[in-house]
């Protein structure tokens, strides 16, 4: 059973979203993707300052095996990006809700991250899939 | 739900991620394909592979039919249980498959095909065989387990008694021998030492659960996939199929030319091929900007025309993406590989990547 923290917010993409202090959204991929992947071996981040639409193709993880899109949860602009990933995209598969961190957005619609699924929601959404 | 083989259950027990391959339900990894990957490099793993397909070929002519069924000539198979790498082409000189040929004696010998390709091949097979009088006889009811690494043989022999041992270590690469109903060769498609053993389908999970308990780690065909292309082996279906000859595939070397006098399906055209000159060649690249080389990818060559990725990922024992590739004759040592859009730099080596456990490559 993939773990999915209850403080944080889900895409039907399989990224999880984390809503800061600062109004900022903190974004991954979560568990149940990264095991999924296998291990990954390599992942493009996008630029900071770029605009992202929901749902917008935004950043690539690479398993041994094949490359995967990860889609924007939200509208926003990049603030930052994980950089340490280009030496350690292993740092997904071990702790996918905490070093394996994607990027950080300051969300276009505040409200935006409440049309998103709880963790409950998530996890039998993965059932059901 | 696809087809299983002997150790399916086992597979489970062990915790397997079980993909179709082929209409083959088979384990793709056990946990980590990466891990199972250093394992074979450093120690030793082992993998089913009782989906491929095994033929065997008996009758007097057996051995003519096979100098003119094949590209490579079993002539240089002389003594029993010795194998032969061989490509098995059309009349266009286009590869049907690839296989390993087994000598046993004058009135058989064995062929292990691919699974994929299995019913074309057979087909195939039967009929350029009437001729000769060759009986074609698959053995579904044999497993085979692929055990590779540098303790690979010594897992092996371990779990022998003293006459098998006796027979199992003396064998020399590329050599095989029967032990009871076991045929045990030393033969591989990692490009590491090893064994690969064909046995009843209903001991096969014994031997598995033995070699496991000695230690050897149960590896899936993903790792499988990385090990034999870090060591520069074709995958058929990838880096060849019906649509090219063995002299663009890297598999010139497989042909044997001589005796002219030896007529084999495909000569002629593959003949005319070399005369002209083949087109294209394939070759190794190693990716200097971070990334991951993928199959189909585009290759271009500044000056000369572009290639394509047959067979490409992530080297787990270089840290470094690599590929095969297919690009024009006339390329040299450079060329640029479109990623999503991009451009990025590949330096063109010359295959194998890694051999026994060590780079075979520069890698700046």
């Amino acid at each position: 059973m993939s773990e999915a923290p209850s403080e944080l917010k889900y895409s039907k993409s399989h990224e999880w979203v984390r809503l800061n202090d600062d109004g900022t959204v903190t974004v991954g991929i979560t568990d149940h993707a990264q095991e999924l992947l296998g291990d990954l071996v390599y992942v493009e981040v996008p630029e900071p300052g770029s605009e992202l639409d929901a749902e917008q193709a935004c950043a690539v993880v690479e398993s041994v095996k094949a490359a995967s899109d990860v889609y924007a949860p939200l509208a926003g602009t990049v603030l930052a990006v994980n950089e340490s990933l280009a030496d350690s995209p292993e740092a997904v598969n071990r702790d996918a809700y905490g070093d394996g961190w994607i990027m950080q957005l300051k969300p276009a619609d505040s409200d935006a991250v409440n049309d998103l699924m709880d963790a409950g929601e998530y996890q039998k959404f993965i059932e059901t899939e | 739900m696809g087809n299983k083989t002997p150790l399916y259950q086992a597979h489970q027990a062990m915790g397997a991620k079980l993909v179709d391959f082929a209409g083959w339900d088979m384990p793709i990894h056990y946990g980590s394909q990466i891990e199972e990957h250093h394992a074979v490099r450093r120690a030793a793993g082992m993998f089913d592979v009782s989906h491929m397909t095994v033929v065997d070929l008996h009758g007097d002519n057996t051995r003519r039919f096979l100098r003119f069924l094949l590209a490579n000539d079993v002539d240089k198979l002389k003594k029993t249980g010795k194998a032969l790498y061989s490509c098995m082409l059309n009349d266009s000189g286009k590869v049907l498959d690839d296989l390993i040929v087994y000598y046993f004696s004058e009135n058989h010998f064995r062929l292990v095909v691919n699974s994929a390709t299995r019913e074309k091949d057979l087909d195939w097979i039967v009929r350029q065989a009437g001729p000769f009088e060759v009986q074609v006889s698959e053995r579904p009811e044999l497993a085979m387990i692929a055990v590779q690494g540098p303790q690979a043989r010594d897992k092996v022999l371990g779990l022998l008694d003293d006459a098998q041992r006796t027979v199992a270590a003396g064998l020399g690469l590329f050599y095989g021998a029967a032990l009871g109903d076991w045929f045990i060769a030393r033969t591989g498609y990692t490009g590491e030492d090893g064994f690969e053993i064909m046995l009843p389908g209903d001991t096969a999970a014994d031997l598995w659960n033995a070699l496991q308990a000695a230690g050897v780690q149960p590896c899936g065909l993903g790792c499988r996939d990385t090990l034999r292309l870090e060591a520069g082996m074709n995958l058929y279906g990838s880096d060849m199929d019906e649509t090219v000859s063995p002299l663009v595939s890297g598999l010139g070397w497989t042909v044997a030319w001589e005796p002219q006098a030896r007529d084999f399906i495909g000569r002629a055209a593959l003949e005319q091929e070399r005369a002209a000159g083949p087109a294209q060649k394939l070759v190794g690249l190693l990716l200097q900007d971070k990334g991951v080389l993928r199959n189909h990818q585009r290759v271009l060559v500044q000056g000369v025309g572009d290639g394509e990725i047959t067979s490409g990922s992530f080297s787990p024992t270089l840290g470094r993406s690599i590929a095969l590739a297919r690009v024009p004759a006339a390329a040299g040592d450079r060329c640029q590989v479109e990623i999503r859009g991009r451009l990025l730099e590949a330096k063109v080596v010359k295959p194998p990547f890694v051999r026994n456990g060590k780079a075979q490559i520069e890698l700046d």
